[in-house]
């Protein structure tokens, strides 16, 4: 039988763990709110990149990008989202499970596997599955900064350019609700043209470009998948601290839980002491 | 066809939405002005102001370079928030790769750390058991 101070030990460890949990879900509940503003801030320009991009996908441009160019998969890279923090739950395994589980059929099928790693988790987890790592961006923090993912988008796209990659796609945390996050898988090359077949075909038109098209193109693609990968991570910090503080509240109430049992157990063993002690006296007095 | 619709937006939030009968940008060829029903155009966009006209009233954004994308009837504004050139992004790819590689060397111990973490924690919970059942006999 458990002796009373060993359970008090326990209780006390277990109270002091509650209140840890129990602050890292309001810091995180604060925290929601922020991360959705810069969400939502993101969008507008990802839509106007988007708009253009659709617009000179319609035009009858003389010059067709690389990034349009449909070949034959035989190597795939994956930007990877995570976050930089742990204690979020099912978050970034979820995710991580779902891009193994591709990549293990990549194997089969034989296509390379490469990897572009965003957030401390993601590094840890990929790196220490030993594929090939493209590059890396981590400790973007709860305000990431563009800047930030311009040398990792630029090595990926530079080797699709070369050929090494023929196929680049971006996962993340899509946020749903607050309650939900669903690990999505978005192909970002080859882009596909969007449903404007009717416009395409009633006028034709083109663009004046200054100073050259193919500058032109490249530059605004290359921002449109900066912009769309740079929207997956403040779409992910927002599912980040959704998913901690639901996770925090979770243990914050299992740990409840647990020294309610415990407490029981406390007072059990405590009277078991009692009423031993006084069968022993009894007993002792009864001998005597 | 007398005033077309202005959008400005960074990659951090919508700068300005509205209409306009002129607009003033300086574009990667030299300064541009774009009245009503210009013919689609698009090009890269200099740091500088971009002046909004609407009538009497006039807005002024600074835009660090960007892109602008001309149809008849609206304008777009893409601006970068960020300072760009090619130098410097190509020094940036490198340091991601690099942290890469690095990262990969190192995580080598994190790698070993852990699984020596990992068989610590079984071994202690090994003797845990051993000495409950010590105690039980």
């Amino acid at each position: 039988m458990a002796n009373t101070k060993e359970v008090r030990k326990q209780i006390s460890s277990i109270k002091s763990t509650r209140k840890i949990t129990s602050a890292l879900e309001m810091v995180a509940a604060s925290k929601i709110k922020k991360t959705q503003d810069l969400m939502f801030g993101g969008r507008p320009y990802s839509e106007k990149v988007k708009e253009v991009i659709e617009h000179i996908a319609s035009s009858s441009s003389e010059y067709s990008h690389p990034f349009y160019e449909e070949r034959k998969n035989k190597a795939t890279c994956y930007i990877v989202v995570g976050s930089d923090k742990g204690l979020c739950g099912g978050l970034n395994i979820n995710l991580f499970k779902k891009i193994v589980a591709e990549a293990a059929e990549n194997q089969k099928n034989g296509i390379e596997t490469s990897f572009a790693l965003i957030g401390v988790k993601a590094v840890t987890f990929f790196s220490g599955l030993g594929g090939k790592v493209l590059g890396q961006a981590t400790k973007l923090g709860d305000k990431p900064n563009p800047e930030d993912l311009i040398g990792l988008t630029k090595i990926v796209l530079d080797e699709q350019k070369k050929g090494n990659i023929d196929r680049v796609v971006l996962c993340s945390n899509k946020f749903v609700n607050t309650m939900t996050q669903q690990p999505t898988m978005q192909q970002l090359i080859p882009l596909t043209h969007g449903e404007n077949e009717e416009t395409s075909t009633s006028t034709q038109w083109d663009y004046i470009y200054e100073p050259e098209a193919k500058v032109l193109l490249d530059g605004l693609l290359t921002r449109y998948i900066e912009s769309l990968i740079f929207q997956a991570v403040l779409e992910n910090n927002a599912c980040e601290q959704a998913a901690k503080m639901i996770a925090m509240k979770n243990a914050t109430e299992n740990a409840g839980d647990l020294i309610k049992e415990l407490e029981l157990l406390y007072n059990n063993v405590r009277q078991a002491a009692i009423t031993q002690e006084l069968s022993e006296i009894v007993g002792g007095a009864a001998a005597v | 066809m007398s005033e077309f619709k202005v959008s400005i937006v960074s990659s951090n939030e919508e700068i300005f939405s509205g209409s306009a009968d002129m607009l003033y940008a300086t574009g990667s060829l030299g300064e541009i002005g774009i009245a009503p029903g210009h013919s689609p155009l698009l090009t890269g966009l200099m740091p500088g102001p971009v002046r909004v006209c609407n009538g009497d009233n006039e807005e002024t954004f600074f835009c660090s370079g960007g892109f602008i994308e001309v149809q008849p009837d609206v304008v777009t504004v893409l601006s970068d928030v960020a300072e760009r050139a090619d130098s410097m992004d190509e020094a940036k790819a490198i340091a991601a790769k690099e942290q890469a590689e690095k990262d990969l060397a190192d995580n080598k111990d994190n790698v070993d750390f852990a699984k020596a973490a990992s068989q610590l924690a079984e071994a202690a919970a090994r003797l845990k058991t051993i000495q409950k059942l010590r105690k039980k006999i």
